[in-house]
């Protein structure tokens, strides 16, 4: 898969959110090997260093980072948000989000839209979080985004798909453009039927961080991912209504 | 003068923003600041005056999703 030139060998994104324990990531990023981590950036408290923990735990998971503006809610808290976030994490790629309802965590589209402006003229590759929407992934590419992230359902639902038409639509309109399904992937054939889509990768954390045995499903969703853009590449069949017997026919004794 | 760190009031001596963080025990590297919503690099710290009433944030790396 390539993002922004860069080519990545997995096509899974995993967070580094709500995990039982550092150790536990760290377990869920040897079992899936994702192509990137996300990572954020929060107030730090005099003399505590609680990032820079954290911080060396990510280094050494050995995995480039994908800083996020989790809980934006304006394009310019984004921008400043993305801004600091080049600093910190040394690296001038930014998962765009800006929050516009805090019920469904969907994104605010107008300020999307104008912080990625802003944010891809000053140089930052930007991978918005965004709806299926068509219009607005139009004026995100506009802006000078080369990577859409559509949203499946909202985050930490878990519900995977919501809107099935609308990633389809997404992916028909923009063949050549890398698609990722962000937010709301529940189970790993969520993101199978992603990937089947034509979708190019997953991003998630929920769903592993928040499961029985985190590093399991971390791995369950590295397979369903590859079988899923297997898959894909394979041309699968058109489904039909009615039946259609796959034993042949011709030739059947008749006991009758 | 008094200033808002990190949302919290801070009575501070110091008067540019690279003094001022150590002043309030922020050493380690991997920090970012922004003055009243903006961005400041590090690089630019010691240029930077501050004023009363400032709005201080320093942020650190973090879980995220």
């Amino acid at each position: 898969m390539r993002l922004y030139g860069r080519e990545f060998a997995s096509r899974l994104l995993l967070g580094t959110a709500l995990y039982p324990s550092p150790d536990i990531l760290a377990a869920c990023v040897r079992a899936a090997s994702p192509a990137l981590v996300t990572v954020s950036l929060r107030r730090e408290g005099a003399g505590l260093r609680a990032g820079e923990g954290f911080w060396s735990l990510v280094r050494d998971l050995g995995v480039p980072v994908l800083p996020n503006t989790a809980g934006c809610h304006t394009a310019r808290e984004a921008v400043t948000t993305a801004q600091m976030a080049r600093e910190v994490f040394d690296t001038d790629w930014i998962k765009l989000e800006v929050i516009g309802e805090s019920d469904t965590l969907q994104p605010d589209v107008f300020g999307l839209v104008e912080a990625a402006r802003i944010l891809s003229g000053e140089g930052f590759k930007v991978l918005p979080y965004t709806t299926e929407d068509l219009v607005v992934a139009e004026r995100l590419l506009e802006a000078g985004c080369e990577v859409l992230m559509p949203w499946g359902a909202p985050i930490g639902s878990g519900r995977g798909l919501n809107n099935l038409f609308g990633l389809r639509a997404l992916r028909a309109h923009f063949p050549e453009v890398p698609l990722v399904v962000d937010a709301g992937i529940g189970l790993p054939s969520h993101a199978a039927a992603a990937m089947e889509l034509g979708y190019d990768a997953i991003l998630l954390n929920t769903a592993v961080a928040k499961a029985g045995d985190p590093a399991a499903m971390a791995r369950a969703f590295a397979q369903a991912i590859e079988a899923g853009r297997t898959a894909f590449l394979s041309d699968p069949m058109e489904g039909r209504d009615m039946a259609s017997p796959s034993t042949p026919v011709f030739g059947r004794a008749v006991l009758a | 003068m008094r200033i808002l760190v990190n949302g919290a009031p801070h009575e501070v001596a110091s008067s540019t923003l690279d003094t001022v963080l150590v002043e309030l025990g922020y050493t380690q590297p991997r920090l970012a600041t922004a003055l009243d919503g903006q961005f400041v690099p590090a690089t630019r710290r010691p240029a930077q005056a501050l004023r009363d009433g400032m709005r201080l944030e320093i942020v650190s790396p973090m879980q995220g999703g």
